[in-house]
């Protein structure tokens, strides 16, 4: 991952290579424990909890994806429901028309992601802020649209989808293993995604980000990089897409309204943008603040919701880990370690460029 | 007073079966169900784009309010659970599964809209809970064979779409038809409503315009029906683009006999807002009294529902045609559960739903009854044609049902 | 032939709908550096304000300047208030304000107003004109766009307030240094759009009527013809809110079945961009290394 150092990254940088190595045992265990702990939780609460928590990492992975490009590239994006659409329905139509196990959509849903991503990548590169919002919400707004006027989609009407069983012999119900299932495919997103982030590609992205022209300068193919990772991105987008296919059990054009590709990005800024656990917090708040803002409010929900964005980003503006993760890092260095980065606390402590997370995004 | 009385009239109908035998047996209850309540969850898009819809959890929510400060139901409270799914059908399936699996609510009513009902069609079909008169006209609901847990209410869009045509090829017959529609399973089931009720003339329909709900306005959509040559139009779009569509056929010098979907036929809302000469010979179909309609207005009945709207704090929505087909929803429920007597098992629910026999509710037009069977969840079957004078509409034909159905 | 005029015709009448809006949002874009997703809202609220005062029997103009000074106050308070704290916050923090924003205006409106659909007066008589090919209320929302654009482009030109305003937005370091108060300028300018939103409202509310979701739509076209015109440029948003009218209606009537002519005409347009990357009228944006 952290294969040396290099000019572009951080100085903060070099001095996690050998933290890591000191604290490496002891974050190991915190974060199996935690694994283990994640993994056991839906034998403790009820189906409909387990499905809510399903759901919660289905958007995890989807912010996580829109985090890759917002935080990391300095690209932010409106349509990536639109891409959530893509491979929700790559899986929809794979399993409805063609008979394809649920599991094996995955890899299709992500190749279309990726595919879809790169196209749109390519065009974006020309442009900036409110350009690029404008782009993808093309994407957005074009996506319902174009789903109902197929009828390989299901047009209106949308897929009913058969829910996938247990497999046999494991002795738990449908929404355990769901839950289980995605687990593991959110580990497996976080573990790219920290590698990716960590290695060679992230540290171009950064440096992207932070300092197009000095990044260009030293070589780094910055037409490239960025279009990878907006396919990189929206490659989790639609397996996360994928996934919420297979849960809910249905796919309908009504299902990936603009205002899904809102809420990814209100999710992306409340957790913070450049952080991979910031994608999961993000994941918590599409989840259940609406249904929040609802038990407060039956008249007007939308307000108590607006009310809440107002406040996490009047409260923490670079999102939860973007303003905690600092001072995580701080007390850290406090209590005699040196700040300490492994590819596990890009979880918490990558909200490092924070002068540069205002960069113009926008 | 009124309200209670226009309900046992329904209910000496429905009510046969329970007359006798149950009245010294214990409660037999299913989920939601007690001594002292009745659980009834509910989804409904209060925020987002069809948040304008949100009035029928509203009225549903203040009659089931007056029904309980009157003593409720059989002595029973009704806890009416509705929650904001935003028109999401990922959110209409977890809200519902938190209904039925942690809520435990008896039934489902009423809940909004064809793709979120289509969401949780096969989950509340799988474990056996009614999902009752969905708020959307979509003729899947009436599948008592594969889906016996699902009952439609609303007359369906494409019952309506066959009442025209019926006319069109009687009165009409050379006709050459336009439509315009929303682009979704609503504006779809009338366009292909229309094609089925012509049969082998469906080539009389020369044009077809859709348009999002997302548009500002439909003048582009009706400029290109014009062009087609057509001399009939058909409207299937909800109030703000129906009232477009009215006004700019007319300000464009088009004259086609126009046919308005009743989604959208409320004389304060879509007629007032085209310009009330603009909207002459307009023919729609009706099942209900509409709430701006003054031919109502002195009716004891609408009176009565006037009352139940001011006391209940819903004075701003009695131009809305919404609140009165709410308020049919919601008594239908009530008389269903009366005439479940103290058996408030799901079974005895769909069953009690399953013998509708005739049953009156004030605010239908006079003539208009629901009936169902074991085999017929298709409660309202019938319509009234109108047309609309430059003041009202006037009922004219008969009460008239769709062909087949 | 006549086909096409009718098409071209209600073309530029819904343009116009989305030019007023737009020059809101470039309004806001040249004082501020932000894209104020609320701008639909905000103006959909004005126009409740408005529809009151009307409905209070104050006569049609009165109504109007009436609410043009309220809104102006209104987007004052909102910057200073809702805005202000995330000023030197990441950008993308004070796009999620502006969404917030956007919910806690519908969900007000359709709490205060219900989401009934109400009929909004219009000033026009209600004629159809040339053949039919545009209403004397469409010519109405034509004419009162191009005012508010020549009042703009007076007020950026020679207005030194326009002018700090421009300064304040493109190098607030630099122009804090010349004496400008900056805060201020940001104030003005999110006023002066709360008001320029608040004329759209009114003016296209006889013809959308009026809703808690009436603005929905169009900001998203609005939001498009800003970005094709060149958000930073007036004369801009009028011609490209103009532009997406047009091509819709005919890209509907001549290429494509009605159920996608947003979607090929927004590929049409993103084809646009790519060769003109800051929009027809816009000027790029000048990275400093």
């Amino acid at each position: 991952m952290n294969d040396g150092a290099s000019a572009i990254a951080s100085e903060k940088f070099v001095a996690d290579g050998d933290a890591r190595v000191r604290i490496g045992t002891w974050r190991r265990f915190a974060v199996v424990g935690l694994i283990v702990l994640a993994a056991a939780l839906p034998f403790g609460l009820s189906n409909y909890q387990v499905f809510e928590l399903t759901q919660v990492m289905i958007y995890a992975i989807a912010v996580l994806g829109l985090n890759i490009l917002t935080g990391y590239n300095g690209q932010i994006s409106l349509g990536h429901g639109g891409f959530f659409a893509a491979g929700a329905y790559t899986a929809a139509v794979l399993m409805h028309r063609y008979g394809v196990p649920y599991w094996a959509t995955l890899p299709p849903a992500a190749l279309v992601g990726f595919a879809l991503g790169l196209l749109f990548g390519l065009p974006a590169l020309r442009f900036e802020g409110p350009y690029l919002a404008l782009v993808t919400l093309a994407m957005a707004v074009a996506t319902p649209q174009t789903l109902k006027y197929f009828s390989w989609t299901g047009g209106n009407q949308g897929l009913n989808l058969a829910k996938p069983a247990a497999p046999p012999g494991l002795g738990i119900d449908r929404d355990r293993w769901l839950y289980l299932f995605v687990f593991v495919i959110l580990l497996l997103a976080i573990r790219i995604a920290a590698n990716l982030l960590n290695g060679r590609t992230g540290r171009a992205w950064m440096a992207i980000r932070d300092h197009p022209i000095a990044a260009a300068a030293m070589g780094i193919d910055t037409a490239r990089y960025k279009t990878l990772a907006f396919g990189t991105s929206t490659l989790f987008t639609a397996v996360a897409g994928a996934l919420s296919a297979i849960v809910v059990g249905f796919v309908a054009p009504e299902s990936f309204s603009l205002f899904l590709s809102v809420s990814f990005l209100v999710g992306s800024a409340v957790g913070g943008i450049a952080t991979i656990a910031g994608g999961i917090i993000g994941g918590f708040f599409i989840e259940f603040v609406p249904n929040f803002a609802n038990d407060i409010s039956d008249a007007a929900p939308w307000a108590i919701y607006g009310l809440a964005m107002l406040l996490f980003m009047y409260a923490m503006p670079r999102g939860v880990v973007g303003s905690f993760g600092p001072l995580v890092a701080w007390l850290r260095a406090r209590s005699g370690r040196a700040a300490a980065v492994s590819e596990v606390s890009a979880l918490s402590t990558n909200a490092k460029p924070r002068q540069t997370s205002q960069g113009r995004l926008e | 007073m009124t309200v209670k009385h226009t309900m046992l009239a329904g209910l000496s109908a429905v009510g046969l079966i329970v007359a006798g035998g149950l009245a010294y047996a214990a409660g037999q209850y299913g989920p939601g169900a007690t001594d002292t309540e009745i659980k009834i969850g509910n989804t409904m898009p209060y925020s987002g784009p069809a948040s304008s819809y949100g009035i029928i959890g509203k009225v549903d929510a203040a009659y089931f309010a007056m029904i309980n400060a009157q003593g409720g139901i059989n002595g029973r409270k009704v806890n009416f659970i509705s929650r904001d799914d935003s028109y999401s059908p990922p959110k209409t399936v977890e809200l519902v599964r938190q209904m039925v699996e942690q809520d435990k609510v008896l039934l489902i009513f009423n809940s909004l809209g064809t793709p979120p009902n289509m969401a949780i069609h096969g989950y509340l079909n799988d474990n056996k809970v009614p999902q009752l008169f969905p708020a959307t006209g979509a003729d899947q609901w009436n599948d008592p064979k594969h889906f016996p847990w699902t009952m439609l209410w609303l007359p369906s869009y494409s019952t309506e779409s066959h009442i025209y045509a019926r006319y069109i090829l009687k009165n009409l017959p050379n006709a050459k038809i336009a439509v315009l529609y929303q682009n979704d399973d609503y504006g779809k089931d009338y366009l292909n409503g229309l094609r089925d009720g012509l049969g082998a003339k469906a080539n009389m329909i020369v044009a077809t315009q859709s348009y999002e709900t997302s548009d500002p306005t439909v003048d582009s959509q009706i400029v290109a029906l014009q062009a087609s040559g057509a001399d009939v139009l058909l409207i299937a779009a909800i109030p703000k683009f129906a009232a477009q569509a009215i006004r700019k056929v007319y300000d464009i010098g088009w004259k086609p006999t126009e046919f308005l979907n009743s989604v959208a036929n409320g004389v304060g809302t879509t007629m007032k807002g085209a310009g009330l000469e603009k909207g002459v010979g307009v023919i729609s179909a009706a099942f209900f009294k509409d709430p701006t309609d003054p031919q109502w207005q002195n009716t004891p009945e609408y009176k009565e529902w006037l009352a139940f709207m001011n006391k209940s704090g819903l004075s701003a929505n009695v131009t809305d045609n919404q609140s009165v087909v709410a308020y049919s929803f919601v008594q239908t429920m009530v008389a269903v559960l009366k005439a479940c007597g103290n058996d408030l098992t799901r079974e005895n629910v769909m069953k009690q739903a399953a013998s509708l026999h005739q049953l009156k509710l004030p605010m239908l037009l006079p003539g208009i009854t629901l009936s169902t069977s074991a085999d017929d969840f298709n409660p309202i079957k019938q319509m009234q044609l109108e047309k609309f004078d430059g003041k009202t509409w006037n009922l004219f034909g008969e009460v008239v049902s769709a062909s087949g159905s | 032939m006549h086909l096409f005029l009718q098409q071209v015709f209600s073309g530029l009448a819904s343009g116009a709908i989305y030019a007023s809006l737009a020059l809101a949002l470039v309004m806001i874009y040249r004082a501020t550096d932000l894209v104020n997703f609320a701008q639909g809202e905000m103006a959909m609220f004005s126009t409740y304000i408005a529809w009151m005062l009307v409905n209070a029997a104050v006569p049609f103009w009165a109504a109007f300047a009436l609410t043009l000074v309220i809104s102006f106050i209104g987007g004052m308070i909102i910057e200073r208030v809702v805005i202000r704290p995330v000023e030197n916050a990441p950008v993308l923090a004070a796009v999620v304000v502006t969404i917030g924003l956007l919910l806690i205006f519908n969900a007000l409106a359709g709490w205060l107003f219900t989401y009934t659909l109400q009929e909004f007066p219009s000033p026009f008589p209600d004629r159809p004109l040339f053949g039919a090919l545009l209403t004397s209320r469409d010519l109405g929302v034509i004419a009162v766009t191009l005012v508010m654009l020549a009042l703009l482009f007076v007020f950026f030109r020679f207005t030194t307030i326009g002018l700090a305003m421009r300064a304040a937005a493109q190098n607030p370091a630099s122009a804090r240094l010349c004496g400008i108060r900056v805060g201020r300028m940001l104030t003005i300018g999110w006023g002066l759009a709360a008001a320029i939103g608040a004329t759209a409202g009114i003016m296209v509310a006889p013809i959308l009527f009026l809703d808690p979701n009436m603005m929905g739509g169009v900001l998203l076209y609005a939001f498009t013809g800003a970005l094709l015109g060149g958000i930073t440029s007036p004369v801009g948003a009028v011609i490209g809110g103009l532009i997406v009218g047009v091509t819709e209606n005919l890209v509907g009537t001549y290429l494509i079945a009605s159920q996608l002519k947003l979607t090929v005409a927004l590929i049409l347009i993103v084809i646009v961009l790519v060769f003109r990357p800051n929009g027809l009228f816009g000027t790029a944006i000048v990275r400093r290394v």
